[in-house]
């Protein structure tokens, strides 16, 4: 199952957010996270909030498109009611679990339940995330035409054992297709991988990027594999089944895709995340690490608005109840302090090409930049023309960058 | 009929001759304390509804670990044919680093009883104060405990303590102090066989200290046995090692509670209150006279109780320096063996040197630190008293191997060495042998008692002793060998001090002290788990191991080269955030040396040789 909750203040029935969150929400870019958390089976390393068809315990699937526009009815009230300005999505994301289990019309009757609520900009950044083994070209088509602009398909590996020790499904010959297909629909496309997995080679890897390389993407995510407490694949790495994941190997892997991504023509702009171009970037994705707002809709969803963070009931049941009886579907919420927004800021901003801003450190921060420098963390020119920027062995070791940033 | 006494002899006002003082030498779980416990019900002095287990040890680590450190002296009356007698049971502490306070104790009493389990047979630590009881000219009473249990097997065992002490195996005593079968036997065979004490009523009064206990509430209680005269309340008296008096403000008898009494006579046992504080003044050996007329000449036997053992106590969290002072200083009052002096490491910050009578007591202090005073302490590697000779003729005392005189000038090192005897039985007499062969022993006899158990015999130095011999003699015999030893004076011996450099700066801590054969071996021990114990930097962390300038080990840990979490968790920015203060947290447990991150756990780890494998996942 899906990680605990974080412990916090009990959200309050109505939802409704203190002045200080919304008094200069004008300057910050809002989107929209739509949770879906239906899975057709649960990967063997994923604690993400997410369920199979045996799992759901009365809620369904095919209710939940309305269920999310109820919660973006609820969204919009209660943020005119906290003294929020009106502001039109500029991205939204739906991720999951896999949104496109859901019937393609079902995801553009979300994306107009958004528009209803909120508008949605100009030049928008629409995308949905996708298994390559559940959508297919009448899929794809239907969302472009529903106002989907990009889809990002978790490809994890190209390497058949590496697909199989994650418990993906889809044939490695099928990416390729999608990939076509979303392209005829006029769909920017991610492709998403997962290096570091127990049994992976730097070889298989090396065939991974090759393979995506390959297909010349818009957009490239590669995440290496966490082993979180409590999956199957924690337990089978304890019980001796698989090797243990090896964390030099996994640098290895992450020096090599941001070489070969380098090389042909992808840069980073955050730790996990290359495009070709800056207009490729996820908008959606760089709005999390610029402490923009969101409203984070459905189970387990998160949302932040101006300090405040919150979340919602994990179940699609009980998340499904609280709707139908009119209060808020959040469960818990913090309301950050100064202080607590600061180590916010930079922990996030640090993971971004654009990186954190020296004059905006406190002392014992700027005190460390020069060790950053002399241990090739983050990059000299960037550094004294006023930013930060991580070196690619910075990125490797961006906790530790974070830390030092933020020592007295 | 219980012979509980019809009329009890008066404290003050009675004959010697109804006196019998008497300890009980046991091992640590032969059920001492359960077998005390019984005596106090039968005689009637604790009714039955106020027995609680263990009733005479006060500490709760005493009774945790079901050893008695501080004695203490109960007076039960117990009626055998018409007359009534006036028992009084010295509780006597069952470790062998206590054992200059088991002499007082002995010496307190005319007869001892020798416990032993019946399942288990007698043990290292109980024949040597069985030597001490017969060093004394005390009685000795055998007796098997725990006869109940399915596994007894008395009469292999009586025959085992006829051998050892001459007599019968059926003057053997068979009780069970849990069910109380043979403990009146027990109480009568003290009234009949252990003499009573004597002394002269009408000489200078001379009593001999032998436990002081402090109390919150009373000051020092002082456990006396009266030898000559007789010692009043409202009297001033004379400490005579230090010719210090004070004033009685209370005298009395514990039965077991303190019962004030109108003085004590020869040949009693009870306690004197006199209001001092601290158990320094009230010195265990020494001779209690009064001061209006003092006594020519003490008792003999009295000797200032000399640490053996020194260890560095340091406070995990340095701001905990002071409380640890504090406790340092409470626990003083109450044990005037332990010693201690501020001391500053590199690598732990401000702390103790502390000196220990032996590994229990160090450890005993350290136990009552955490437990009682709430702090979290390290305590460095246990080192022993070594006097270094320099080439110029100066002599030197090492307590810490930081003190050991650098630069080669050494003309002799003299390292204190024990006389350790060891029980086991038979078959594990070559696994010990070279266990003692690899720990610097000589071989001074072995002896086999009964059938199948061997007392081996050796010199050792007492250096190697405290460096785990215990453990590994434990582990080696699968828990079967008992270990007991004596100081033996000193010798000369070939010792170097090996230093521990993480990234070329010493970590004081690490210091050992060891014989040149050693010395390798203690560098790769170190270097190898430290390597295990200290995570991955960002730079790469030589480990060396030094004598001098000379390098004779060296480990490496690698730079770490991936710290970052990949995703952020579909926007739960407040996980991550979490995990980040979660890393702030542990960094604050971790103590620099140099540039170099070494966790709390990894300094204990390394000092107590529990050497976990760090974890690997970030």
């Amino acid at each position: 199952m899906a990680g605990p909750l974080p412990i916090a203040d009990p959200a309050p029935a109505d939802g409704l957010l203190p002045a200080s969150a919304t008094t200069d929400a004008a300057s910050r870019a809002f989107g929209v996270y739509l949770h879906v958390p239906f899975c057709r089976v649960r990967c063997g390393y994923c604690d993400f909030n997410t369920y199979t068809s045996g799992e759901l315990r009365g809620a369904r699937q095919e209710d939940f498109a309305d269920q999310a526009a109820a919660e973006l009815g609820f969204a919009r009230h209660v943020l005119a009611a906290s003294g929020a300005p009106d502001r039109p999505a500029a991205t939204v994301f739906f991720g999951g679990g896999t949104p496109t289990l859901l019937p393609a019309a079902d995801l553009v009757r979300m994306l107009g339940a958004v528009r209803d609520a909120f508008g949605i900009a100009d030049g928008a950044e629409v995308t949905t995330e996708s298994n390559p083994d559940s959508v297919d070209a009448v899929d794809l088509r239907r969302l472009a035409d529903g106002g989907f602009t990009r889809v990002s398909f978790g490809m994890q590996s190209a390497v058949p054992h590496v697909l199989a020790a994650l418990d993906r499904t889809h044939d490695p010959e099928r990416v390729p297709l999608v990939v076509g297909w979303a392209r005829e629909a006029g769909l920017d496309v991610s492709l998403d991988l997962i290096y570091g997995t127990p049994g992976e080679s730097l070889a298989d890897w090396r065939a991974s990027l090759a393979a995506v390389l390959a297909e010349r993407p818009d957009h490239v995510s590669a995440y290496a594999l966490i082993v979180e407490d409590g999956t199957k694949l924690a337990r089978r790495i304890r019980r001796g089944e698989l090797p243990a994941v090896d964390d030099d190997l996994a640098a290895d892997m992450y020096e090599l895709a941001d070489e070969l991504l380098g090389e042909a023509g992808y840069e980073w702009y955050e730790v996990s995340n290359w495009a070709t171009d800056a207009a490729q970037r996820s908008r959606h994705n760089l709005g999390y690490w610029r402490g923009d707002d969101w409203w984070g809709v459905g189970p387990g969803a998160h949302s932040h608005v101006g300090g405040v963070r919150w979340w919602n009931a994990k179940h699609p049941a009980a998340y499904a109840e609280r709707l139908a009886a009119g209060v808020s579907p959040a469960v818990g919420r913090e309301t950050l302090d100064h202080a607590t927004r600061e180590t916010e800021r930079i922990l996030l901003a640090t993971r971004i090409r654009e990186g954190v801003e020296v004059s905006s450190l406190h002392a014992g921060g700027r005190h460390a930049v020069a060790g950053l420098i002399a241990d090739g963390l983050v990059d000299a020119r960037t550094a004294l023309a006023g930013r930060l920027a991580l070196t690619r062995r910075g990125r490797l070791l961006a906790d530790a960058v974070v830390r030092r940033l933020l020592e007295d | 009929m219980s012979p509980r006494a019809a009329a009890p002899p008066v404290p003050a006002a009675t004959d010697p001759a109804l006196i019998r003082n008497f300890c009980i030498i046991a091992h640590i779980d032969h059920g001492k304390s359960t077998l005390a416990d019984r005596m106090l019900g039968i005689t009637g002095v604790v009714a039955d509804r106020d027995m609680r287990a263990q009733y005479l040890d006060r500490m709760d680590i005493e009774r945790e670990r079901g050893i008695t450190i501080k004695s203490q002296a109960v007076r039960m009356p117990w009626q055998v044919g018409d007359t009534s007698y006036a028992l009084n049971m010295i509780d006597t502490p069952g470790h062998v680093d206590f054992s200059y306070e088991v002499s007082r104790s002995l010496a307190a009493c005319e007869g001892a009883i020798l416990l032993v389990d019946a399942a288990q047979g007698i043990e290292a630590q109980t024949l040597a104060n069985l030597y001490l009881a017969l060093e004394n000219d005390l009685e000795i009473i055998p007796v098997l405990n725990k006869i109940d249990l399915p596994a007894a097997e008395p009469e292999k065992y009586a025959r085992e303590l006829a051998d050892l002490i001459g007599g019968s195996p059926d003057d053997v005593l068979r009780v069970s102090g849990k069910t109380g079968m043979g403990v009146e036997d027990l109480l009568d065979r003290v009234v009949e066989r252990i003499p009573a004490p004597t002394g002269d009523a009408d000489a200078p009064a001379r009593a001999m200290i032998f436990d002081s206990v402090y109390d919150s509430y009373r000051g020092v209680v002082t456990y006396v046995r009266m030898v000559d005269g007789q010692l009043n309340p409202r009297e001033r008296i004379q400490m005579m090692s230090t010719r210090a008096t004070h004033e009685i403000l209370e005298i009395g008898v514990s039965a077991p509670e303190p019962t004030p009494t109108k003085g004590l006579g020869v040949g009693e046992v009870g306690y004197l209150i006199t209001g001092v504080k601290d158990v320094r003044q009230s010195k265990v050996g020494d001779t209690v006279t009064t001061a209006a007329k003092s006594a020519a000449e003490p008792l003999a036997g009295y000797t200032e109780p000399l640490p053996m053992v020194f260890s560095g106590l340091y406070p995990i969290d340095g701001s905990d320096y002071p409380e640890l002072r504090e406790a340092l200083d409470k626990l003083k009052l109450s044990d005037a063996a332990l010693v201690y002096e501020p001391e500053t490491s590199v690598a732990l910050g401000f702390g103790f040197r502390c000196g220990f009578l032996g590994l229990l007591h160090l450890e005993i202090v350290t136990e009552r630190l955490r437990r009682e005073f709430d702090l979290d302490i390290i305590a460095t590697a246990p080192s022993v008293v070594y006097e270094v000779t320099t080439e110029d003729k100066k002599t030197v005392t090492v307590t810490n191997p930081s003190e050991f005189p650098t630069g080669g000038k050494i003309a002799e090192v003299r390292e204190p060495i024990v006389k350790a005897a060891i029980l086991a039985p038979k078959d594990y007499v070559g696994t010990i042998m070279e266990l003692c062969q690899s720990r610097r022993g000589t071989l001074l006899g072995m002896e086999y008692l009964g059938e199948d158990r061997v007392e081996i015999r050796y010199h050792m130095p007492l250096g190697e002793i405290v460096f785990d011999f215990f453990d590994n003699l434990k582990s080696k015999t699968a828990g079967y060998a008992s270990l007991d030893y004596e100081p033996a004076g000193d010798q000369a011996a070939d010792l170097v001090k090996v230093d521990i450099l993480l990234q070329g700066e010493q970590v004081d801590a690490f210091s050992a002290i060891v014989h040149r054969d050693k010395a390798y071996a203690y560098g790769v021990l170190m270097t190898g788990r430290l390597r295990e114990l200290i995570p991955r930097q960002q730079f790469e962390v030589p480990i060396q191991a030094a004598i001098g300038a000379r390098i004779i080990a060296r480990e490496s840990i690698r730079a770490i080269r991936k710290d970052v979490l990949a995703k952020c968790y579909g926007g739960d920015i407040t996980r991550k955030r979490k995990l980040l203060e979660k890393q702030k947290e542990g960094k604050k447990r971790m103590k620099m040396v140099g540039r170099v991150e070494v966790p709390q756990e990894a300094f204990i780890a390394a000092l107590s040789g529990e050497t976990e494998k760090k974890d690997a996942k970030k």
